[in-house]
């Protein structure tokens, strides 16, 4: 077969990515057919960057999401085809199989994989971690900062003395000794995640608790329907094969196997905890100080009048009136968040050498990148772009949440 | 002022000295000191043979016990085998006589920062020649990013919603949303490959690390002022170092413009601002004069905030450019589980990192003096 000229090949890819236009358009069309009904969402709409940076964002969720789902990809992300290494975009196959795809459309990278599959790939990589990654931030954050503000004294010199200490490292040299398989081996990430992974349960059990405590009759089911989901999700993320930890010389035994329905790769872990525990320090700082701020206020001081606990006051007071400044900087983390998981995957640390994510193809891509540009240059611009996007919408939300 | 440095300079020790055995610890779990036995031995080594080169090699002893001798608080181990003494004072194996001459006390508290084991030298050596070559990218670093961050962002904050300003802000979140990975590649690709063919630039620094060479000298000008001019100025091209400069200085580029012009719109709507405008004052007089000084405030916490994150910046771009600095230097004593170098590496990062808090925290206050500290 010929090779595909270039208008062919953007021609091709956006014809391959159309369930991505598709779900954008039906998206776009209902959010502003009804942004009068849909609060902060809807008013998203009415700035112009706002609606970019959403696009953007949506366009690689929507990618990743039916990326995994085998939908847009052209080839196997792993699988090498004989000929095809480091072709220019574009190049047709050697020999096409009944039902293969005929093109590498944007060409082969050094091991002779399909860069524009392995793009699609990693981006489903990306969305995974990332927002997840930076929810159980917020969690840790939240669940500390807000204690830490609201009563000040002791138990804030201590926790800001930890964030300090935290923020105070290199974020490199933590990644380095955190995520290398030999402190993997000594479980030192294990014990990470089960202490970073108790906050949002314990936050969980406080918003309720708070709020639910003077009708016992509702908080009793609920505590125990809600903690009892929470606590089973919490056991089967942190112990796999049956043990919390397991290394030679010491075992807890955690989850028996037959509850245990997933099983988190053991290097994704790792990166994960490490992101998490990079991210709560600096989440923890502004909840603190937007605590500092609003506890002034006359409403928390009606609330304390009208004798309402701690707990409930800094959940269901404070908390509420400090989503604006939080809702812009969760979006500006996760950017961050992709940021840090490209720096890893560009050091090779943490996730396995063949995974497709951005990072790692790029560190791949760079080395013979004064020959071929094509297969590092993809995945640094998709990283580009999405970063970009959630700047966007943040810079949108924050116009937006201020014109109240 | 004095109560408030003494504090900080106390807090500064005790999270330095946490930091540094959080990475003590870390580095000397015992997979880590099998990986050392292993690549300073060999790779085939069994585990009685690992155990036994950790016990000569005085890592055998308890992590606080070696963290004392580190810190310089304990005696340094020594061991007497029928070959000679060997200890931590003492450089290889030694007759008694020697070992008996040797200090008792070798920690960083006696200025002996210890040896490293991947390039055979005195960490002290190592981190001072590394630290020179990432302080002159840092200088030309600061050079380009500060002042182009400051105008971007004073022209941006000036007419609060013009063209100008959506355009410059536009720039500057497309800066901080491009990492340097990605800048830097794109950079490589664009400007020195042979595919699109701009081969303005090198696409690595190594030359920018030259050594410098014995005859080079400066008339009338001190030796440490030569070996200073000559990193900075003369090794370093446009042709092999702007392309490292820029990656670095983007990034941190989009974040201080965007702070500054957050504080310059800010100033503009102020009461005084429009008192002076109404006066009849021009408005270059007005952004100049009235705005500019109360603006630059903001800004400056942000700047020396920067740093610890220029050293982020600093380890990947050293990778991509191949420039043999510091970040090169953390990267390898990382990987090589090179114990006191990354010690030492660690110690000047957190150092860096509070020093430039407190700088900015003074500086605050000197630059407006409505802040009083307790």
């Amino acid at each position: 077969m010929e090779p595909l000229s270039t208008f062919e090949i953007i021609t091709r890819i956006l014809v391959q990515l159309s369930p991505v236009w598709i779900s954008l358009v039906l998206l776009y069309a209902l959010s502003i057919a009804f942004k009068r009904r849909l609060g902060l969402y809807g008013k998203l709409f009415d700035s112009p960057i706002g609606m970019i940076g959403f696009g953007l964002v949506m366009f690689w969720v929507f990618t990743g999401i039916y990326g995994a789902l085998d939908m847009i990809v052209t080839h196997d992300a792993l699988s090498q085809v004989s000929g095809m290494k480091n072709k220019v975009p574009g190049t047709a196959l050697r020999s096409v199989e009944e039902g293969d795809y005929g093109w590498y459309l944007l060409g082969g990278d050094n091991l002779a994989r399909d860069v524009f599959s392995r793009l699609i790939k990693g981006a489903w990589e990306v969305i995974k971690i990332a927002p997840l990654a930076a929810i159980f931030a917020f969690m840790v954050g939240i669940t500390l900062g807000l204690p830490a503000g609201y009563y000040g004294g002791k138990l804030d010199v201590f926790l800001s003395f930890l964030a300090n200490l935290i923020l105070a490292f290199p974020v490199i040299l933590l990644f380095y000794l955190l995520v290398t398989p030999e402190i993997v081996a000594t479980g030192v990430p294990n014990y990470m995640a089960i202490v970073l992974f108790v906050f949002p349960i314990i936050f969980l059990a406080v918003l309720l608790n708070s709020r639910y405590h003077t009708r016992p009759a509702l908080r009793t089911p609920l505590l125990i329907g809600v903690l009892g989901f929470a606590t089973w999700m919490y056991l089967q993320l942190v112990s796999s094969g049956g043990y919390l930890i397991n290394t030679p010389d010491f075992k807890i035994i955690g989850l028996p196997s037959v509850l245990d329905f997933f099983d988190i790769d053991p290097g994704l872990l790792v990166v994960f905890v490490s992101v998490v525990f990079v991210n709560s320090p600096t989440v923890f700082r502004i909840v603190r100080g937007l605590t500092m701020d609003i506890k002034t206020r006359d409403y928390v001081a009606a609330a304390q009048t009208r004798g309402e606990g701690p707990w409930y006051i800094m959940l269901w007071e404070i908390l509420p009136n400090a989503r604006g400044p939080l809702i812009v900087d969760f979006c500006l983390r996760i950017g961050y968040t992709i940021i840090l998981l490209g720096t890893l995957g560009f050091f090779g640390l943490g996730l396995a050498p063949e995974s497709p994510d951005w990072g790692s193809t790029i560190n791949d891509g760079r080395k013979l990148l004064s020959i071929y540009l094509h297969p590092a240059l993809p995945p640094a611009l998709a990283l580009l772009s999405l970063v970009l996007g959630l700047n966007l919408l943040a810079d949108g939300l924050r116009e937006e949440s201020l014109k109240d | 002022m004095g109560p408030f440095i003494l504090r900080r300079t106390g807090m500064m020790i005790v999270t330095a000295i946490c930091l540094t055995f959080i990475v003590f610890f870390l580095t000397n779990l015992y997979p880590n000191l099998e990986k050392l036995a292993k690549t300073q031995g060999n790779f085939r080594m069994s585990d009685e043979a690992v155990a036994s080169w950790l016990d000569k090699n005085g890592y055998a002893q308890p992590t606080i016990v070696k963290y004392s001798q580190w810190l310089g608080v304990m005696p340094g181990w020594t061991r007497t085998s029928e070959k000679g003494v060997t200890g931590r004072c003492v450089l290889g194996t030694v007759s008694a006589a020697e070992a008996a001459q040797a200090p008792r006390f070798c920690g960083i508290l006696q200025g002996d920062w210890g040896y490293s084991t991947v390039f055979r030298d005195d960490v002290s050596n190592i981190v001072g020649k590394r630290l020179g070559l990432t302080g002159a990218l840092m200088f030309w670093v600061l050079l380009l990013m500060v002042p182009t961050a400051l105008l971007i962002g004073v022209l941006a904050g000036m007419r609060e919603g013009s063209v100008t300003d959506r355009s410059l802000s536009t720039v500057s979140i497309l800066t901080t949303a491009t990492p340097e990975y990605v800048s830097g590649v794109i950079f490589i690709a664009v400007f020195t490959s042979s595919t699109v063919g701009l081969k303005w630039f090198k696409g690595t620094a190594t030359s920018a690390t030259a050594k410098m060479p014995s005859d080079y000298s400066l008339a009338f000008v001190p030796e440490w002022a030569e070996a200073f001019w000559f990193r900075v100025a003369v090794a370093p091209t446009l042709e092999n170092f702007f392309l490292p400069v820029l990656t670095i200085a983007l990034y941190g580029m989009g974040y201080i413009s965007r702070m500054t012009r957050a504080s310059m719109t800010e100033v503009m709507t102020a009461q005084y601002i429009r008192t002076a405008r109404l006066k009849g004052v021009s408005f270059y007089n007005v952004v100049v004069k009235h705005a500019l000084r109360n603006a630059l405030i903001a800004p400056f916490t942000v700047i020396m905030l920067q740093f610890p994150w220029l050293l982020n910046g600093v380890v990947i771009v050293e990778t991509l450019f191949n420039y043999k600095g510091f970040g090169w230097a953390l990267v390898q004593a990382a990987s090589n589980n090179d114990i006191e170098l990354l010690l030492a590496v660690s110690v000047v990062s957190v150092v860096v990192v509070l020093v430039t808090q407190l700088i900015s925290d003074i500086g605050y206050v000197y630059l407006n003096p409505r802040i009083r500290i307790s």
